[in-house]
């Protein structure tokens, strides 16, 4: 067990920070959370500075055109980033955090040179179309069809509660490809065009009023059979590689985020007197603990991950999933007590946040989710009937 | 940075499950609860041999030369096995009082608030206190650990030197407790048929088991990360998610096991009240969440630390 930095780290690091201060002031102010269009764009343009200064696809391996870093240089990035009040990965989160990570994975050379490199430079964004109206948890029971025409799909269905589906170039798109088959059996994993005709995107109002996922409908849609990652049929399969980046990794630097916080709360309840309510103090407190264990058992998986073929994380992401959702949920609990009624305005930060925080125990698998497969594939108990 | 255990430490966390399986197992656990006789001489020796409280001392006086990462991997598994008696206490005694590094020693400390110590008769000495202060004793609720009342004044301030450390290696107990539960209600979900179907088939019972390896796992780390980096902080962190650990673990795999748990038979009322002692033990939540609040404000980048 060995927690310390090598001397090559440091230097990482120092040099990394260096670049963050010199970069920071000259990023463009951030748009308003509302605004995807402004939101892209920001978003892109940090990533293109990422990519230019060598610190895009850190951790992605250098064939995929990554630059091959260990894992610890991939936390140290996400803590200097993040410490430094870096923008965060926005409208890149499915690009950089799991399709691009299940493309590197399971791609053709044709197929990786194709999409990543427009990941990193930002150039292209992602989105995910794996939910369905009818199928959400129960996501094997997908319905949304592709037929096959020639070099084609033709794919019909609906797609819900996709991300920032209006500003994606592209989506990672989940069909059945044979309805004749079991249900985990019958499904392809395909890259989709956002522009290819018959795709209509129809926004959704989350209930922190912002537009920030939406309804799509396909009808029609012919996407080449060539964007098809991994077998026909064979995209349960690749599914899961995907879920496991996203339940095992992609929320890595958000708990520093959530460090970060902790201290502005703790500060703000000194300066409004909350501090001395010792009830709410030590509920700080323990969050302080919390979040420093989360970091820590963050670190003990990648490093984990790191041991193992093919850096896929583990099933440990579930582990590290349901105790960090709940914890953001409460840690926004928490700034609500601090704030008091001032709470109730959606001029605070705090507030939408909190308003976010409420979906971390739904998306990406529901807690109910994680625990069954805690209880089923980590700790062996029963299927149930 | 690696953080994961190294061969060796793989290696001298089995060897030491091993030797409690063997030494103490469920049969001997069980017959010191029967004869209400807590500390066995002769396994405290025998703990002794094995380096349990030389462990940190250093080789040129006579112990073992290893670190607190191994100390707490090695107290995981005496948690384990919920073996009794001051382990903790003794094993910082190592090098100060006589015969507590071979452990021909049992030594207590006043590691409780107020004038309740525990194992007060069957020890040799207390931890930072000269002499063997009197004390009455009182009817303790963990059948494996006694409790002695002392008169005022009784010290405190003696063994605050030691109070992170002792946090930290009963972290480790409770860490070893909480995840023997996991494993006891697991393997009692898996066996205990109702409604035609194991009980761990239902929902409600597989996510209890899922909640209790969530907490031992975050706990875990915790446990590791505080004895790698021995940072205060790191270790109220460690103690205050490690009682939660195990004191709610246990209670949930008493539910588990429905009426059953509710009886002398089961070993789940043991840990529990193991678990509710320890709690108590070194850093009570209360102080370890204070501390933690107290180093949000003066901390001014609440992010691991750098180097
Ligand atoms: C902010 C946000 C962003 C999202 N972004 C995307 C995206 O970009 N792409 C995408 O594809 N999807 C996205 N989703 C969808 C998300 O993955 C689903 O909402 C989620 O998987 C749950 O499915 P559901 O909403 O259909 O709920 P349901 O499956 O209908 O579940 C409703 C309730 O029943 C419980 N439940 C269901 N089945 C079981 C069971 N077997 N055992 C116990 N309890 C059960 C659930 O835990 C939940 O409490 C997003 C969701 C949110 C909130």
């Amino acid at each position: 067990m060995d927690l310390t930095y090598t001397e090559e780290e440091q230097d990482f690091r120092t040099r990394l920070r260096e670049w963050l201060a010199k970069t920071l002031p000259e990023l463009p102010a951030r748009p308003s959370p509302d605004d995807w269009p402004g939101r892209r764009a920001y978003d892109l343009g940090w990533q293109r500075r990422l990519y230019e200064a060598g610190y895009a696809g850190l951790h992605w391996p250098v064939d995929a055109g990554g630059r091959g870093a260990t894992p610890t240089q991939h936390l140290i990035f996400l803590e200097e980033t993040e410490r430094a009040g870096a923008p965060y990965v926005g409208a890149n989160f499915v690009g950089l955090l799991h399709a691009g990570p299940t493309i590197a994975a399971e791609g053709t050379a044709e197929q990786r040179a194709r999409w990543l490199p427009p990941v990193l430079r930002g150039d292209e964004v992602w989105c995910q179309g794996f939910s369905e109206p009818d199928a959400g948890s129960d996501l094997a029971s997908l319905r949304t069809r592709a037929v096959r025409d020639g070099e084609d799909y033709v794919i019909t269905g609906s797609k819900i509660w996709t991300s920032h589906a209006e500003v994606a170039d592209w989506c990672e798109l989940l069909v059945r490809t044979d309805p004749a088959a079991p249900r985990h059996r019958g499904i392809s994993w395909l890259a989709m065009p956002m522009d290819a005709p018959g795709v209509t995107v129809r926004p959704l109002r989350t209930l922190a009023g912002s537009a920030e996922f939406a309804e799509m409908f396909l009808d029609g849609v012919r996407v080449p059979v060539a964007n098809r990652v991994g077998a026909e049929n064979d995209g349960w399969r690749v599914t899961m590689v995907t879920l496991s980046f996203e339940r095992g990794t992609a929320f890595v630097g958000e708990v520093v985020a959530c460090r970060r916080t902790l201290g502005e709360l703790a500060r703000a309840a000194k300066a409004n007197g909350r501090w001395d309510d010792p009830v709410l103090r030590r509920r700080l407190g323990r969050l302080h603990g919390e979040f420093g264990a989360l970091w820590r058992l963050t670190q003990w998986n990648v490093s984990e991950a790191g041991r193992s073929a093919g850096g896929v994380p583990g099933i440990g992401g579930s582990v590290f999933k349901l105790a960090y959702s709940h914890a953001r949920q409460e840690l926004y609990d928490t700034a609500a007590e601090v704030l008091g009624a001032h709470s109730l305005s959606l001029e605070e930060e705090w507030t939408l946040d909190r308003l976010s925080s409420l979906s971390y125990t739904i998306a990406a698998g529901t807690s109910q989710i994680q625990r069954n497969i805690v209880a089923e594939r980590i700790l062996g108990l029963p299927k149930g009937r | 940075m690696d953080f994961q255990p190294t061969e060796d430490q793989r290696d001298l966390r089995a060897g030491v499950r091993d030797l409690l399986a063997g030494r103490y197992g469920r049969e001997a656990l069980r017959a010191s609860v029967d004869t209400g006789a807590p500390l066995d001489r002769a396994l405290w020796r025998e703990l002794g041999e094995a380096g349990f409280f030389a462990l940190r001392l250093p080789e040129s006086e006579g112990g073992v030369g290893l670190g607190l990462p191994e100390a707490v991997l090695v107290f995981e598994e005496a948690g384990r096995a919920l073996v009794p008696g001051p382990l903790v206490a003794t094993h910082l005694a190592a090098g100060v009082v006589p015969g507590a590094a071979a452990g021909a020693a049992v030594v207590t400390a006043f590691d409780l608030d107020g004038p309740l110590v525990t194992h007060l008769g069957e020890a040799d000495a207390v931890l930072g206190v000269s002499g063997l202060p009197a004390g009455e004793p009182v009817r303790s609720v963990d059948p494996l650990t006694p409790l002695y009342r002392v008169a005022a004044p009784y010290g405190d301030g003696d063994c605050s030197a030691y109070r992170d450390e002792g946090a930290l290696l009963t972290a480790a107990l409770q860490l070893g407790s909480a995840l023997r539960t996991v494993e006891l209600a697991v393997r009692y979900a898996g066996e205990r048929e109702q409604f035609g179907q194991p009980i761990g088939a239902f929902q409600a019972v597989k996510h209890l088991c899922a909640r209790m390896l969530v907490r031992a796992e975050v706990a875990r780390t915790a446990v590791y990360a505080a004895a790698v980096t021995g940072d205060a902080g790191e270790v109220a962190a460690a103690k205050l998610l490690a009682d939660e650990a195990a004191v709610r673990g246990a209670r949930d795999c008493l539910q588990v096991h429905g009426g059953m748990g509710f009886t002398w038979e089961a070993d789940v009322h043991l840990h529990l009240k193991r678990a509710w002692v320890r709690a108590e033990q070194w850093r009570t939540a209360a102080q370890a969440q204070e501390l933690l609040a107290r180093e949000l404000l003066v901390s001014a980048a609440p992010v691991g630390p750098v180097g």
